[in-house]
Order: C-alpha cells, then structure tokens, then sequence
C-alpha cells in the first residue's frame, strides 16, 4: 500500500542500472510476421530475475537472452506452444506469466467464476428465503377461516 | 532537538489514542455523556500531536538533518526543497507517519464535524479508529522509528531514490493514503453499528460522504500512479498487473462497490447487511495492501522470512482488525433487520449487479496477486499470476458490467422497465454500433476485439448523456425549460452522470492504445530518420546537461510531419545521479490532441549508435482525463450531500428517538 512509487521503485530501481532498453534493434527478426509472433509470446514470459515483468518490457541481460530463444525457435519452425513447452522444460512453469490450467492452478483460474455462481447462489437463497419470510402475510386463508369470511359476507346486507 | 520532540509527541500520540479507545466505550455501555463526549476531545488532541511528530519529521527533512538515520538515507541537501520535502514519504518509516497522519485527520474530522451524528455512534466508531490509530503508532514506534539518530552525524545524505524524483510521485502517495485510509471512518462506522447492533438508513447518508471522499483520492492516485509510470518507466505502459498496483485497486474495486450498495442502503433500506461487509472489507483490502507493500512478502516469500520483524506486526494488525471485524460481523449482522423488497429488474437490482460483479472482480485480483505466494509457502512451487492472466479474467467480468451500466440509471426503484430503458438507450447503442463499424472499415490489422471495446466505451458515455437528456428532457421540451430543470436537477444525478462517463473515456483511451498503438525500435546515429505514424524523427545529436543533483545525456530529435513541415523538438534523456550512481530514463513527449509521441533513448554504444524506442500512443491521455472526469463526478455529488444537511438533522432526531426507547 505504499504508494505505486516505492512498490514500482522496488521493481525498477534493479532494471535502472542495466544499460540496455527492453527489445533491441539488433534483436529483430526481419521476418515481420515471426517478428510479431515473437513479441506476443514474450509478453506471455517473465524474465526470470525480475520482479513481475516480461521478457518484452524488461531490460536484464536474461530477458535478453530468452527474446533471443524465443527468436531462434520461431526461426527454427517451431510453433508457438512448441516455443512455450520448450521454455517451460528448460525453466519451469515460473516462466509463464499466465499459468496452465492444472490442479495446482485450479483455484486461481476458478475463483472469478466460482466468485460469480457463489453471488448468484447466494441471491437466489436469500431472495427466495426474504419471499417466504414475507410470505405469512399473504398466505392463502386457512379453510376456516374462509368459512367465516364467507359467514361475513353472507351477512352483509 | 527536533527529532526528540517529534519522536516524544508520537508517543504521546499513543497514549491519547489509547485513551480514546477505551473511555469513551466505557462511557458508552454506561450511558456516561461526560465520558463518551471524551472521543472527539482526544481524537482532535491526538491530531494534534500526530500533526506535531509529522510536521518534526518534515523539519528534519527541510533542514537537511543528517544526524537522524532516516533523512540520511533517503535525502540530500542538493535535492530542490520540493523533493525534500516529499521524501518524507518516500521510505517506509516516513510513509507510515504519512498513513498515521491521515488517519489522525480523518478522526478530527470526524470529530469535528459529526456534530450531526448520535454520540453513541460517533463515540463507538472515534473508539474504533482510535484502535487502529494505536496498532500503527505502535507499529511505528517498535518496529519503524523514523527519528532514530546516528551518533556520527555525517556530512551528506545518501538520497531519494532517482526512480522517486519525479512530480508525479511527490503527490501520488498522499492521494493514495487518502483513499486507503478514507475507507477505514466506513470501517469504523460498521463496526459501531454492529457493536450497537442497530443500522439504518441514516447510516449510509452518514458513511456515503466519507466513502465518496476516499474512493475521490483514491481514484486520482491511482492514476496519477499510472500516469507516472506511463511517462517515467520508459516504455510507455500504463498498468501492469503488479502487485502494488493491485493492491491500491482492490480497495478501489471494493469503495467502488460499497458507494453503489450505500446508495441502495440509503434510499431504500436494503442490503444493509452487505453494505456493512463491503465497509469492512474495503478497510480490510486496504490493511492487506499496506501488508503487501511493507512486510516485503512481495519480494520474495523468503525476503519476508528473513527479516519477519514488520511484517510480523502488521500480520498481526491485519488479524486482529479483519478476523476481529468479520466475527463481530458474523455475531452481530443477524440482528439487522432487513429492508425493503425489490424485482430483479428494478435500480436495486441494477446495483446488485453491479456489486456482483465488481466483488467478483475484486476477488479476482486479490486470489490473482496472493495466490503464488500461498502456493509457495504451502507446496514450495513457484508460478507467475501476470498481466496475461488478469486481462483473460478481468474483462469478461468488466465488459458485462460496462454495459449494464448506463441501465442502471435508467431503471425505476423497486420495479423498472427493461424495455423502457433499452428504447430510451437505443440512441446510445445506434452511436456505438457507429463506432463499431467505423472502427472495423479504419483499422488495419489491430486485434478483432478492438472495435467492439471502443463500441463499449462509446455506448458507456452515450448512456451517460442520454441519462442527463432523459432528467433533463433536452429536445422534447424547449431550451430554456430544459436547462433550468438542469440546474434544478440534484447534483448526485450529476455526479453520478459524470463518473460514468469518465469510465466510458478511460476506456476509450484503454482500447484504442492497446490496439492501434505502434513502436519502433531503433539505433540511431546524428542525421538519422526514424519513421512512424505520419512522423519523421531526425537524430541530431546528444548534449550534456547539468541539474541540481543529476547529470543529463540529452538526444535531440526534431519532428517532422511525414509531408515535411517541423512540428517540434523531442529531447529523452539519460539521467545519470552520481549520488546512488543510478541512471533513470527520461522520456520525451508530445501531445497532439488526445494522443502523445513517446521517445525514450538508452545509453550510446561504442559505435556511437544511440538505441531509442518511439512510440506513437492514439488517445492516451483519455485514459488519466477520464480518471479526472471521474473525480469531478465525486466532487459533484460530495457537493449536493453538503446542500441537504436538513436530511441527516431529521434522521437524527427520529434515531435518538429510538435509542431512548
């Protein structure tokens, strides 16, 4: 809660004493379309020694390495989830910045959904129970007493 | 001297918070009047006296007083006053006396202003923000002293981190101190309330300026925030998922959340049993951010084992306060009585939606950012929850929320009409659809999904107007007519109107520099052209420029319009600060209309080629104007609850009534 400045300060302060800026010129591939599967894909990977940030935004000399991987793979005819399983062999599920789908991750990828048909659950109980709570002031007549509202109204003149 | 004074009035600080905490909850029980009209008294002397420490704090920090540990590690007699003056906040120990202070205002503010409120619920609820006032004076005071001295004062300071130095992050912090802390009078009245085990709809015409007020600041700093990063990072991204910044948007999401069920609360009865849990819960969200930030759990699971100290205390805080807060609620909520019956298809039932979601929403951040952590301390195994994540499962929450939004409004109390309100809106959804299409026929090669998020920001801000035209009857009647029932109309309606579109505008800004924003990456030698966006860049050199504690490497690139007229000079630079031998990167903008230039160069090679990345941003400055839009809305209905203080004096009444029976 200490304000985004210390928190990112934190983040950055590191990345600020590397020379180098995130994606470099000499980096490119001169395929555009490969050029773009790549920078798609290293949005998707964490470089490994920052704090929270891609390969794509981030300035380490590791992040620099894993674009070239990246590169080359793609480069080497390699699929995107080809480029992913080899980097997640190589370096573990960390390097994914989205997890897999998986029963270590159920609960992450569960919660907004499970979040949501909680809420509706819960709306629908508690409406239903506030409608029956209600519901003794609008109940049918019992038989006698509809017995005697007909005496009454029998009565009327 | 100064440091001592501050240090002692801190302490003492303690002692009335203390005292606030506990006599006027005996007076209380007691039905005491001389005891419980003890809170306000002690809750302005305490402002005082925190006032005081923290005003010590600044004066060591103007003057430069290296002979205290804090100012030498975090500042610098070269550093210009302004930044002296904010590096206050910039560590921890000076961030916690902010958050103290903050909270010492709002409780004199309470005091001195809740003339309109029952003692008895005044007096509990100062109780209760005496008692966390008292946990992080004592967190500041064992763990956190930021007046320690050195024995050895020595000469020069060690300086504000580079990264810090920046206008935009001298003011971001106190706006979010402002929110997250704004949120805890709303957490003390709930608690009051549940301690009295009485609630009405008086409550929430109490809390909702309160709440209004936190969830303003709170808006701005996260912005601002995002502008900073945006502009300082060097690259030019405006959010990025990081924890820190979940953890301001989580209380966000939840004031958010608990300003829409407040209203409900006040103008119909119900959800009063929800709207006290999103009180808690905002508090809460904003206690587990400061956890987050200070305890160095973020860093690393074992960062926060090593040094466990802190970050002990305010997990202690943190259970203390929450598991407290939650059981009271658990034991006590029960007893309220429930309020009024509503269709489904009714502003009620709108607002539910909108809670549904925005918690759903919340929860996702909040499982989002902690559950790596858990997973690690729990199994040892490591994963990375990032940006991929959240926008895979934050849109699909916030789209359906957008578009039920300019619905809301439309709908009656009680029992609305759907199809009224889809007929009146049909203008709105016409003008999207425009959108929609036109953004198709234009883009070339942006992402299948970006017309129609620019369809939804459109439809956002259209409803908004059309809510004002329905209020207003613009065009059906004439001028004249219809602007005076404009002025006539309550400036909540107004407020309210505005704040939604604001959203509509920062998203509008969100789409359209996601989808069609564009970069290129280059090396450049003088004389060099880079092209982008209907630009020409023309590298013409590097200059050294001196400032006060900093030394800059200035690129100088001159803008052309790809036709060949000069438009203007960009000059990025490298900041090198000799003190922490630290470099930051300066990025150079250009503003035309709604969009930015954005051009930041790294550091010369041995070749002499200097590395730039140019940016072009479509509508960026939509994203923080909207946030702006959004804040004024605030500020507009804050302004109409100050016009009908008749309201709350008459619930007053008839509340004393009741508590005398």
């Amino acid at each position: 809660m200490s304000g985004l400045g210390l928190l990112l300060v934190l983040v950055f302060s590191l990345l600020a004493m590397f020379p180098l800026r995130a994606v470099e010129s000499n980096e490119m591939l001169s395929d555009p379309g490969l050029e773009a599967r790549a920078r798609n894909l290293s949005r998707e990977l964490r470089c490994l020694v920052c704090q929270n940030q891609s390969i794509d935004d981030s300035e380490a000399p590791l992040a620099h390495d894993l674009r070239v991987i990246v590169r080359e793979r793609l480069k080497a005819g390699d699929t995107d989830t080809q480029v992913m399983d080899f980097l997640v062999a190589r370096y573990g599920e960390f390097v994914l910045l989205k997890p897999r789908l998986s029963w270590h991750t159920l609960i992450l990828w569960g919660a907004p959904p499970a979040t949501v048909l909680l809420g509706i659950v819960l709306l629908i109980v508690v409406s239903r129970r506030r409608r029956s709570g209600l519901a003794p002031e609008t109940v049918n007549l019992t038989s006698a007493e509809e017995d005697r509202l007909a005496e009454l109204l029998r009565d009327q003149p | 001297m100064i440091a001592e004074l501050g240090h002692y009035a801190l302490v003492l600080a303690l002692g009335l918070a203390l005292v606030q905490g506990s006599m006027p909850l005996v007076g209380a029980r007691g039905n005491d009047t001389a005891l419980m009209t003890m809170a306000s008294a002690t809750a302005l002397a305490q402002f005082v006296f925190v006032a005081a420490a923290f005003t010590a704090l600044g004066a060591c920090y103007v003057t430069s007083d290296f002979s205290v540990l804090n100012v030498y590690e975090n500042s610098n007699s070269a550093m210009p006053l302004l930044y002296r003056l904010t590096s206050i906040w910039g560590n921890h120990e000076g961030s916690m006396m902010l958050w103290i202070f903050i909270l010492a205002l709002f409780g004199a503010l309470v005091a001195a202003f809740g003339n309109n409120l029952p003692l008895r619920l005044k007096t509990n609820a100062l109780a209760v923000q005496a008692w966390i006032a008292a946990a992080f004076e004592l967190f500041i005071l064992l763990t956190s002293n930021p007046f320690l001295r050195i024995t050895d004062a020595p000469f020069e300071g060690r300086d504000l981190n580079p990264i810090l130095q920046d206008p935009g992050l001298a003011f971001h912090p106190p706006f979010l101190y402002l929110g997250y802390v704004g949120f805890s009078i709303a957490f003390s009245f709930a608690i009051a309330a549940l301690l009295e085990g009485r609630i009405d709809a008086a409550w929430a015409r109490w809390v909702r300026p309160w709440v209004l007020g936190a969830w303003m600041c709170l808006t701005l700093g996260i912005a601002g925030g995002s502008f900073w990063a945006y502009y300082e990072l060097g690259w030019g991204g405006f959010w990025f998922w990081d924890p820190v910044e979940n953890a301001s948007l989580m209380p966000w999401l939840a004031g958010t959340a608990l300003l829409h069920s407040a209203v409900v609360m006040e103008k119909r009865g119900a959800l009063k049993v929800w709207t006290i849990l999103l009180a808690i819960v905002a508090f809460s969200l904003s206690l587990i951010g400061t956890f987050l930030v200070r305890s160095g759990v973020l860093t690393s699971v074992h960062a926060f084992a090593t040094d466990p100290r802190r970050g002990i205390f305010i997990l202690a805080i943190l259970v203390v306060f929450i598991g407290g807060a939650l059981s009271l609620y658990a034991w006590r909520a029960p007893l309220l009585k429930q309020g009024g019956l509503f269709a489904p298809i009714s502003r009620e039932g709108a607002l539910v939606f909108n809670n549904l979601l925005l918690t759903a929403a919340c929860a996702t951040v909040f499982v989002g950012t902690l559950y790596p952590l858990a997973l690690e301390a729990l199994t040892g195994e490591k994963i990375s929850v990032g940006p991929p994540f959240f926008n895979a499962t934050f849109a699909p929450l916030f789209v359906p929320l957008l578009l039920a939004m300019p619905f809301g409004p439309l709908l009656g109390w009680k029992r609305g009409d759907l199809l009224a309100a889809g007929q009146r809106l049909a203008v709105a959804a016409i003008l999207a659809a425009i959108a929609v299409a036109a953004a198709f026929a234009l883009q070339r090669g942006g992402p299948v999904l970006a017309p129609f998020g620019l369809g939804v920001a459109i439809f956002v801000m259209a409803g908004a107007l059309v809510d004002i035209a329905e209020r207003t009857l613009v065009l059906r009647i004439p001028l004249g007519a219809a602007l005076r029932r404009a002025v006539g109309l309550p400036r909540s309606a107004w407020g309210a109107a505005f704040a939604h579109f604001g959203m509509g505008v920062t998203l509008f800004g969100i789409v359209a520099v996601t989808a069609w924003g564009s970069e290129r990456i280059a090396a450049v030698k003088p004389g060099d052209t880079v092209e982008l966006a209907h630009y020409r860049l023309t590298f013409d050199g590097i200059l050294k420029r001196a400032g006060a504690n900093y030394q800059d490497s200035v690129g100088h690139f001159s803008v052309r319009r790809s036709g060949g007229d000069l438009i203007g000079a960009l000059e990025p630079s490298r900041r090198m600060f000799p003190s922490r031998e630290m470099a930051t990167t300066e990025a150079a903008l250009m503003t035309r209309g709604m969009s930015q230039l954005y051009l930041s160069i790294g550091d010369a090679t041995a070749q002499g080629a200097v590395p730039v990345r140019l940016y072009f941003k479509p509508q960026v400055l939509m994203i923080w104007l909207g946030a702006l839009i959004m804040f004024a809305g605030g500020a507009l209905s804050l302004s109409d609850r100050r016009l009908r203080v008749g309201a709350p004096r008459r619930a007053k009444a008839s509340a004393v009534l009741q508590t005398a029976k």
